[in-house]
């Protein structure tokens, strides 16, 4: 039974995980991130295991991430996170280690790092935001914005003769022998958050198991950069993003 | 005759003196020296380094990774050493290059480990031929912002495998990245070689890593990030204030100065060739003395600037067009001429050639006395 806490006469039914600092999320309203962050840092809570967890924070909007979740964090340089998590897990391998990037991060400048980790079926969480923009430098392309979508950088739409198509690098990863568990997920919605969550905890689970890269692709909305207020961001992220970032598991562990 | 004796901390083993290539000479010693992880890449003239701790680290519990690039390695290096582990990378000049990004930010993150440069001849992707064309990057920072290295410029094969020990205690001192600046002749020769004891170097307390945050401490972040310019500001003044205090740490060698009234000036393998033109020049009646620095950064500019009250002139020898003569020329002042000659692009100079260039100079120098 859980103790009935009251703050000013109210019961207090919702509160900040332990291991979220005090400091308040600098995200634009509407945002993913933050969700995303208190997802984690519930798990590292519940799990009791703030002692072992080691984050790598990535180059974009949560390149503050070690501001908010209060655990060990090292900074990458952009694109990199997943080779500095590749150090960090080497050097410990008994911890937990993640990562947290963006797209741009980890699927332009850093999509070397990033294939090579999970085909090398590093023991370590990948959690990818993917919200088809760079947000951080004002809204440019990113690999995965969708064809036709206006960003600062494509003013007249993302065009596959000038600038390629949409990247899916989860699906590309989930062939590679070291996926061990490849999922995609929204925060969009409160059942969305859920499942979202369910995923880190499993993730984290399967760490212990040493038998490879654990990534999760979180579809997420910018807003800001989107130019939309938040409930727009959300209905534009079920119409358009949804149809090529199709949610729900890639690849799950055929081993027990 | 080396000046800071006290400086050289490596116990020598009780083994016999072992005939191994620079790289592996080098290699081994960092086993030796308790290397927790080495990520590195394949590239001319350093792949033996690669090679040899893929053979020896799985036999003796240390973690040794081929990385998928340079810039990989750099950032697998800062990942380790952020999080406590004692860790080495190495390559040649272009992926040295590439992995300048990272450096930058080992720098200013204050990750001690430790960084070989196998030197190879440039610019581009140049040759595979022995060079100290990577003096200025070495020395400089070589990546972006106000940063240096605590360079060590090995001269022999036995010094490939002491300066490991050298440049782990000091960067590990400091919470500096160091450099080996090595080339390719020193990497690919083989010579007589008395490896360190292993274990001899303690493991230091690193209060400050990734470890795993235990309730009883804030946590601990590995950032280069300090987006406030008077927080950043205050970071570079710390650098700055570091590397005040890594002048002290400063080592040459000098060789028949007593009574020189020439001094060559020459680190690395050019120190070698300038060895044997001391020798040749002295037959020929010339007083000629060498000082080798073997620190690079921090640069021995008081030694230098003391010669400057002694000899007549300063001949600066190297493997590049002319980089550490600007540091000479620095620390002389302009009390004393300071000339250069060198060989580029995998080019060595000879004993004689060197020897050969000091005579042309006392000839041109008491000409233009006499006129």
């Amino acid at each position: 039974m859980q103790e009935e806490v009251l703050t000013n006469g109210y019961e207090l039914v919702y509160k900040k995980p332990s291991t979220l600092t005090s400091k308040p999320f600098h995200y634009c309203p509407g945002c993913g991130h933050s969700v995303v962050h208190r997802l984690l840092m519930e798990v590292v809570e519940e799990k009791g295991i703030q002692e072992s967890t080691i984050g790598v924070a990535p180059v974009g909007c949560s390149v503050f991430a070690y501001d908010y979740m209060d655990i060990d964090m090292q900074e990458a340089a952009h694109g990199r996170a997943s080779a500095v998590a590749t150090g960090v897990k080497r050097i410990h391998p008994d911890k937990y280690v993640f990562s947290y990037q963006g797209d741009g991060d980890l699927a332009a400048i850093g999509t070397a790092e990033t294939i090579h980790t999970v085909n090398r079926g590093e023991n370590i969480l990948v959690v990818f935001i993917n919200n088809a923009i760079y947000g951080m430098t004002g809204g440019q392309m990113a690999p995965t914005t969708l064809l036709k979508q206006v960003t600062s950088t494509t003013p007249y739409g993302r065009t596959h003769e000038q600038m390629g198509y949409p990247l899916r690098i989860t699906e590309l990863l989930a062939q590679l022998p070291g996926a061990y568990y490849v999922s995609r997920h929204a925060v969009h919605t409160v059942n969305a958050v859920r499942k979202l969550k369910k995923a880190i905890e499993k993730s984290f689970d399967y760490q212990k198991l040493n038998r490879g890269t654990c990534f999760i692709e979180v579809v997420s909305n910018c807003p800001s950069g989107w130019k939309m207020t938040p409930l727009e961001s959300n209905k534009w992220l079920e119409e358009n993003m949804f149809p090529s970032y199709p949610l729900g598991d890639i690849k799950v562990p055929k081993d027990k | 005759m080396e000046q800071t004796k006290e400086k050289t901390g490596t116990s020598k083993s009780n083994n016999q003196a072992l005939l191994m290539k620079g790289n592996e000479a080098l290699a081994e010693a960092a086993i030796r020296a308790g290397i927790d992880a080495y990520f590195g890449y394949p590239i001319t003239p350093q792949s033996e380094i690669l090679e040899y701790f893929t053979a020896e680290m799985p036999k003796r519990h240390g973690i040794v990774l081929q990385a998928e690039s340079e810039l990989a390695a750099i950032n697998m290096i800062y990942g380790a050493a952020g999080a406590g582990g004692r860790v080495m990378t190495s390559s040649s000049s272009p992926g040295i290059s590439l992995m300048q990004e990272g450096i930058s930010y080992i720098a200013s993150a204050q990750l001690p480990c430790l960084i070989v440069n196998v030197n190879r001849g440039g610019p581009g992707l140049g040759t595979i031929q022995p060079s100290q064309g990577d003096y200025f990057q070495a020395t400089k920072g070589g990546g972006h912002g106000d940063y240096h290295l605590i360079v060590l410029a090995p001269a022999s094969v036995q010094e490939m495998a002491d300066f490991v020990f050298d440049a782990f205690r000091l960067a590990e001192k400091y919470r500096c990245p160091a450099m080996i600046l090595a080339d390719g002749a020193l990497g690919q020769m083989m010579e007589k070689v008395v490896l360190p004891e292993e274990g001899s170097l303690p493991k230091t307390e690193k209060p400050w890593a990734t470890v795993g945050k235990p309730a009883t401490r804030e946590r601990n972040i590995i950032t280069s990030l300090f987006i406030d310019p008077e927080k950043m500001e205050g970071i570079n003044k710390q650098l700055q204030g570091k590397y005040k205090l890594i002048e002290d740490e400063v080592r040459f060698e000098e060789i028949a100065l007593d009574d020189a009234e020439i001094a060559l000036v020459a680190f690395g393998l050019s120190a070698r060739v300038c060895q044997k033109a001391v020798d040749i020049s002295r037959e020929k009646g010339f007083r000629v003395g060498l000082l080798r620095p073997i620190t690079l950064y921090p640069f021995p500019k008081q030694a230098i600037s003391n010669l400057a009250d002694k000899v007549n002139f300063f001949l600066v020898v190297e493997m590049n067009a002319g980089q550490m003569v600007e540091d000479v020329e620095l620390a002389v002042k302009g009390k004393r001429p300071v000339y250069f000659t060198g060989r580029m692009g995998g080019m060595i100079p000879t004993p004689e050639d060197v020897a050969a260039e000091i005579e042309k100079l006392v000839h041109s120098l008491s000409l233009s006395e006499v006129k």
